[in-house]
């Protein structure tokens, strides 16, 4: 396959995110401005001007009209997808990290950094249907977990939030009461920070990467571990192919190593590996840096990589992807 | 007249010209649809080669692939106008490429086998296919059939002589830069000149020198004093590591301050399973230079 390279951003890659219909690519990186961009040609559609910091993540409602981004900025802002107009701010007296729609795109889940004497924290707010109507008061907040929370997403039906972060531990919390109700032991968990979350297309499971080099698949609901990747590089990003049983992981040294060794020790690879067998298919090369961003297009049939290099690089599958056999 | 101006022109050309005169006597290309289902036939008429009047039907089938996908709402997305930066973008940016290398899926060669070897054997595959006769086993001797490690008869072989030079010529390389032709050999070390401090280095270096091969890629000068402390005195550990990729080569020495406890760490740590490998441990071979 001929990847297409988009190079809109002038630092390292944060966040990659398609729309539903796969038809836009949202991508957010340590420049100020996240951007959109047409998924299937790599055209650039557009950007959102307005923070004032580097921007962590990002999502898009369902019916892709609006946009809401996380930012170091001590923001997160939502955002016209069409016209790139701000529409809302929430200020937080930290800078915010994840950002996740629930279903239905009334609630959205933003998490905060530790920052000067306040912790980390994750914080529930009610979208409105309508901008004017938005007040940016929280329906809940939740402390506790140390360190930052790289990643929380919903759960199934809206009932718990995920949150996994600096403390390797993955979290699920009753999102009405923000009550602790599972977490995964020390034992079978991740051993350093978890980099990156992402959850299977039917959201019966998620996938979680780490800087101890391996990825696993937990179970939504009971928070028991199904499989574990190893690799030999600390993971940045994951992805889950909605279309086949594969998983892919990206990372690579830590990026203030990159220029002090070889490339080839840098293992900067988009990794495949078989879902079930925990078998690794394949690698795509490319980046010339870590990979910190993974995204999977809703039909299956392409996948984006953003690295520490500033590039995007999308990827259309070549028709031999799809009859690989272990 | 005629005739002069036959003689100018080339052969060639002639028939080129014939052809062209030719070509007003054919109907015209005739394009028909493309239909509701898409097919579009091209009718053309041409000259073969023994000069008959030939027609061509093409008949092709025009499928719109991208329509097929997309839903109704992510078509009206096409139309959109651009925001934000991309208004404003120059049409030189060149922000969007198609990148011009053909990146593939690379597959793992033999499961089970590690990353690093492969790539290192890929890389010397390479290398030999140009010089050929770079794949001798030292096992069996077979040239251009298996590198060592593959050896069949690996088993069989006596374990002993191979890796005679090869990997103290690498260290020299490594540790201490052994003079070459061409390259910048320092006025001290030069032959001819007087090396007082150099040679005595270099003997401490090579007194009672044990050389271990085939250690595993995380074994590390640690491991390797844990591993030989309880046979004596250790005066120095060196691990041999790639400066490029940072891991380590398989091979290391270590240096005893008495011959005979070095002896013993021989006897006892040869054909020693460490790190799931089989250690070989032997005197390390008196460098020639």
């Amino acid at each position: 396959m001929r990847p297409i390279l988009m190079k809109g951003h002038e630092r390292p890659l944060t966040f990659l995110k398609y729309n539903r219909d796969g038809d836009l690519l949202f991508s957010c990186a340590k420049d100020h401005t996240p951007t959109v961009w047409f998924a299937d040609n790599g055209e650039r559609l557009g950007t959102y001007r307005g923070h004032n910091g580097a921007v962590w993540c990002c999502d898009v409602s369902r019916d892709s009209m609006t946009l809401i981004t996380g930012s170091a900025d001590q923001t997160a802002k939502v955002w016209n997808v069409q016209t790139g107009e701000q529409l809302f701010t929430f200020n937080f007296g930290c800078p915010a990290r994840a950002v996740d729609l629930a279903v239905g795109d009334h609630l959205a889940v933003i998490t905060t950094d530790p920052f000067m004497d306040s912790p980390s924290a994750i914080h529930v707010k009610i979208i409105a249907r309508d901008p004017a109507d938005q007040t940016g008061d929280s329906v809940l907040t939740i402390k506790g977990p140390q360190g930052r929370i790289n990643r929380a997403v919903w759960g199934p039906l809206n009932t718990t939030i995920i949150s996994a972060g600096e403390d390797a531990v993955v979290r699920i919390w009753d999102s009405e009461t923000g009550k602790l109700l599972k977490e995964s032991d020390k034992e079978s968990g991740h051993k350093k920070t978890i980099t990156a979350l992402t959850k299977s297309v039917d959201g019966s499971h998620f996938l979680t990467g780490s800087l101890d080099k391996s990825a696993r698949l937990w179970d939504i609901r009971t928070l028991t571990l199904i499989k574990t990747y190893v690799t030999e590089r600390p993971v940045n990003a994951v992805a889950m192919s909605p279309l086949l049983d594969h998983v892919v992981l990206g990372g690579g040294q830590d990026a203030s190593n990159v220029t002090t060794t070889d490339h080839r020790a840098g293992k900067f690879e988009a990794k495949f590996y078989d879902k079930i067998l925990q078998e690794e298919i394949g690698g795509v090369k490319g980046h010339f840096g870590p990979i910190n961003a993974l995204a999977f297009n809703p039909d299956g049939k392409s996948f984006s990589s953003g690295g520490e290099d500033g590039y995007v690089r999308l990827h259309h599958f070549d028709p031999d992807y799809f009859n690989i056999k272990i | 007249m005629a005739p002069a101006q036959q003689t100018k022109l080339r052969w060639g050309e002639l028939e080129e010209d014939d052809a062209e005169d030719l070509d007003f006597l054919l109907p015209p290309r005739q394009v028909i649809g493309p239909d509701e289902n898409g097919i579009k036939k091209v009718v053309e008429y041409r000259f073969n080669d023994e000069g008959n009047k030939v027609k061509i039907t093409t008949t092709t089938r025009t499928r719109k692939l991208a329509n097929a996908r997309l839903s109704k709402r992510a078509i009206e997305r096409r139309s959109w106008p651009k925001f934000g930066d991309a208004v404003h973008e120059d049409v030189g940016s060149r922000l969007t490429m198609v990148s011009t290398e053909e990146i593939l899926l690379e597959r793992p060669r033999a499961p089970g086998s590690k990353q690093e070897e492969q790539k290192v054997g890929g890389d010397l595959a390479q290398l030999g296919k140009g010089g050929a006769t770079l794949m001798l086993c030292r096992t069996c001797g077979k040239k251009g059939d298996h590198w060592t490690s593959r050896c069949p008869y690996k088993d069989l072989a006596q374990p002993s002589e191979g890796f005679v030079d090869k990997p103290t010529a690498s260290e020299a390389g490594a540790a201490a830069s052994g003079p070459s032709k061409g390259t910048y050999v320092p006025p001290g070390m030069r032959a001819g000149a007087e090396r007082t401090t150099g040679s005595d280095m270099r003997r401490r270096n090579d007194e009672n020198s044990v050389r271990v091969t085939n250690l595993s890629e995380d074994t590390r000068e640690p491991d390797l004093l844990e591993l030989f402390r309880p046979f004596g005195a250790v005066s120095r550990v060196y691990v041999a590591v790639d400066q490029k990729t940072g891991m380590s080569r398989g091979f290391g020495f270590v240096n005893f301050v008495n011959r005979e406890d070095a002896q013993r760490a021989i006897n006892k740590l040869n054909g020693y399973g460490y790190d799931s490998l089989i250690l070989r441990v032997e005197w390390a071979t008196p460098r020639t230079n």
